[in-house]
């Protein structure tokens, strides 16, 4: 293993290249550009072997092909964003219900308008229901070390389902970390080749992609929540497999820090993770039984994970970094539903860092202190907003 | 013969789609891969459990059939599986020319191996006759439909062989359902070339046009003999080969027996429209030297 100080752009295309994938898609799009150059490179300098990259003419065209691909029996990737995800969205959802486990790299970015290149969440959560995984990582190494396992979970025949590696834009894509990069042989040891039941082959003609009238539609969304379902144990064995096979242990569906006495718990999702465990540390060490519950898996969703370490818990802090304008925050919205009845606390849902707005270390302390301390209503707010007169016009 | 399109599919009596899918997939003895958009072809052949095909099929979505066939084509090059077949894609005139016409550029552009096949009922057919950016002029559709000022589709038909020929791609074609063997032969020319190929098949609709289900192939017919479907072949940008007609037809001819078209022999503004119609076929006669 070698620990080299590389940018996330870097740790992810490398690990892609590691995972040996037959057919990668480009299509450029700030700030995820830098993902597919680099792979670009590699492809070269010829060292994707047995490997097609293809610069397709948009993104829905890049989710189009690697459909194509991935029906074939090709390992695919790509990498988007905002609103390259958003365009592909309508072929991420026909590759969710055609079961295609294609891989790929979210660099989140905030949706237009405004026109906003800078993070938050709002893309991949737009993407909730399209039975596509979702996993978001804290920081580079994550990144690297998530791509071998969203590959293994999502070729594994109990689940067959596209999967998105979520990472947030420049804040990792474009930061310089120390990241120990993955050798070919443990890649190798660990990521069998993509041998798919059933593919799109003259030996054995199969239809893909058919319609299904009214008597026969509902059971193939039923079977697609099962295979959703089915993720989780998955996901579970996967990232303990992982931690076994190289030391690092991120947890599973959900990590925790000090939750066994919380009264307190904060949840955050991404890079925002590293700022509020420093926080949480600060809190405990002034005495203040706070804990975090970092989400790792948004979907599947972590029902009984977080039905467990929120049993006891008085005030429960949600870090948002998307809003579902006319509700609120997304990762509150579902945190809720899974606790309803399983949970009394209060639920506190704080919307900070929209549009890559910074997210100052006082302003998580301010957030969580205030609802400890209930200075302010359960439910949605925005923080880190300026005063501002609305004009309604 | 072999059953690469079986038979029991739901096209509607009459219907010219079967004719050309079956003669493409003749030509190239089943040995391809199929990608279909959402269309005609597509509800009445891939119904779950039912599907007419006797080769690998898929159907993603409506506007994405070149860009899903250029995976294919990737995916088995980089498979070392290029020996298995061909990749074809069979699409609509909505489906190559309106909404998936960026999927094709980028098709085309890459120069991947793939047979387009563009099936050219002229509309919208599966959702009912709506005007497509290749339905001619005057066609009374739904969305264009023939009232007291409007006499159906203003504005002409896209030119689809010009737009596949602006790529370089190594062969372009147009053909008709009611010439099955000139079908086969340019299927088995196209794929002589490595790179993209586009074929644009006239398949006239019994419904959309409004013509009897006896009455296919004679309308397909008397498009090319009225030179407003010119059938030309081009090999590398040139133009190799076009059908000859013997004596040209004037349009009123193909434009009396559809229900389509019907409208423009009594509307105030129709006889502007079949004189504009006779003016396509002329140029078109000119331009290709199709008069014998």
């Amino acid at each position: 293993m070698v620990r080299k100080v590389v940018r996330g752009f870097y740790a992810v295309a490398y690990a892609v290249k590691l995972c040996r994938p037959s057919v990668i898609c480009a299509y450029p799009i700030t700030p995820q550009t830098e993902i597919v150059e680099n792979l670009a490179a590699m492809y070269a300098n010829g060292e994707l072997e047995n490997c097609q990259y293809i610069t397709a003419e948009s993104e829905f065209g890049a989710a189009s092909i690697l459909v194509g691909a991935s029906a074939t029996g090709a390992r695919t990737f790509t990498a988007t964003c905002s609103q390259g995800l958003i365009l592909m969205s309508e072929v991420l959802w026909n590759a969710a219900g055609m079961r295609l486990p294609i891989v790929m790299v979210i660099a989140n970015r905030s949706l237009s308008a405004p026109l906003s290149i800078w993070n938050d969440h709002q893309d991949s959560m737009a993407m909730r229901d399209a039975c596509i995984i979702q996993v978001y990582v804290e920081n580079n190494q994550e990144a690297h070390d998530m791509i071998p396992q969203a590959y293994k979970i999502a070729e594994n025949r109990d689940v067959m389902l596209p999967f998105m590696v979520c990472m947030d834009g420049y804040k990792l894509t474009h930061a310089y970390e120390p990241v120990d990069l993955l050798e070919q042989e443990t890649v190798d040891s660990f990521l069998p080749p993509y041998d798919p039941p059933i593919k799109l082959t003259t030996k054995d003609p199969l239809t893909f992609g058919c319609y299904a009238p009214p008597h026969c539609y509902m059971e193939f969304r039923v079977v697609m929540q099962r295979a959703m379902m089915r993720a989780k144990k998955v996901m579970e064995e996967v990232f303990k497999e992982w931690a076994e096979l190289t030391g690092r242990n991120w947890g599973g569906l959900i990590s925790t820090d000090y939750m066994d006495d919380a009264e307190t718990a904060v949840v955050a999702m991404g890079s925002v993770v590293g700022l509020v465990r420093e926080v949480v540390e600060e809190m405990r060490k002034d005495g203040k039984k706070v804990g975090l519950v970092k989400i790792r898996s948004f979907r599947p969703f972590p029902t009984e994970e977080l039905r467990k370490v929120m049993k006891d818990v008085e005030n429960i802090v949600v870090f948002e970094r998307a809003v579902s304008f006319g509700h609120e925050g997304p990762v509150a919205i579902d945190l809720k539903s899974a606790l309803f009845g399983h949970c009394n606390a209060k639920v506190y849902s704080f919307a900070v860092g929209l549009g890559g707005r910074d997210i100052p270390r006082d302003l998580i302390r301010k957030c969580i202190n205030n609802a400890i301390e209930g200075k302010v209503d359960e439910g949605f707010h925005f923080e880190g907003v300026k005063e501002f007169e609305e004009v309604i016009i | 013969m072999k059953f690469f399109f079986s038979s029991g599919h739901g096209a509607c009596p009459g219907c010219s789609l079967p004719i050309a899918v079956k003669n493409v997939l003749y030509a190239l003895e089943g040995k391809c891969f199929v990608v279909n958009p959402t269309g005609c072809l597509e509800i009445i052949s891939s119904q779950y459990d039912r599907s007419a095909w006797g080769v690998p099929y898929i159907h993603s979505v409506f506007e994405n059939a070149a860009a899903v066939a250029a995976g294919i084509d990737a995916a088995l090059k980089a498979l070392g599986r290029k020996d298995e077949g061909h990749v074809v894609v069979f699409a609509g005139d909505g489906a190559t020319a309106d909404i998936g016409i960026g999927c094709l550029s980028g098709m085309f552009d890459r120069n991947h191996d793939v047979l387009y096949i563009c099936l050219d009922n002229e509309a919208y057919q599966n959702t009912g006759n709506q005007q497509s950016g290749l339905t001619p002029p005057g066609s009374n559709t739904t969305t264009t439909p023939a009232g007291k000022i409007l006499p159906g589709k203003i504005g002409r038909k896209k030119d689809m062989v010009a737009f596949a020929l602006a790529h370089k791609i190594p062969y372009v074609a147009t053909a008709s359902v009611a010439y099955p063997t000139d079908i086969r032969r340019k299927v088995k020319r196209a794929v002589e070339f490595e790179g993209a190929k586009y074929i644009q098949i006239l398949c006239p609709c019994v419904t959309g046009w409004g013509i009897n289900s006896n009455e296919t192939i004679k309308v397909a017919k008397l498009a090319v003999e009225t030179a407003l479907y010119p059938i030309v072949e081009y090999e590398n940008g040139e133009l190799v080969r076009v059908r000859k007609i013997k004596e040209r037809k004037p349009v009123e001819e193909y434009l009396k027996i559809q229900r389509r078209f019907r409208h423009l022999f009594k509307h105030p503004k129709g006889k502007e429209i079949i004189e504009e119609l006779q003016r396509i076929a002329d140029e078109n006669a000119k331009r290709f030297g199709l008069d014998e």
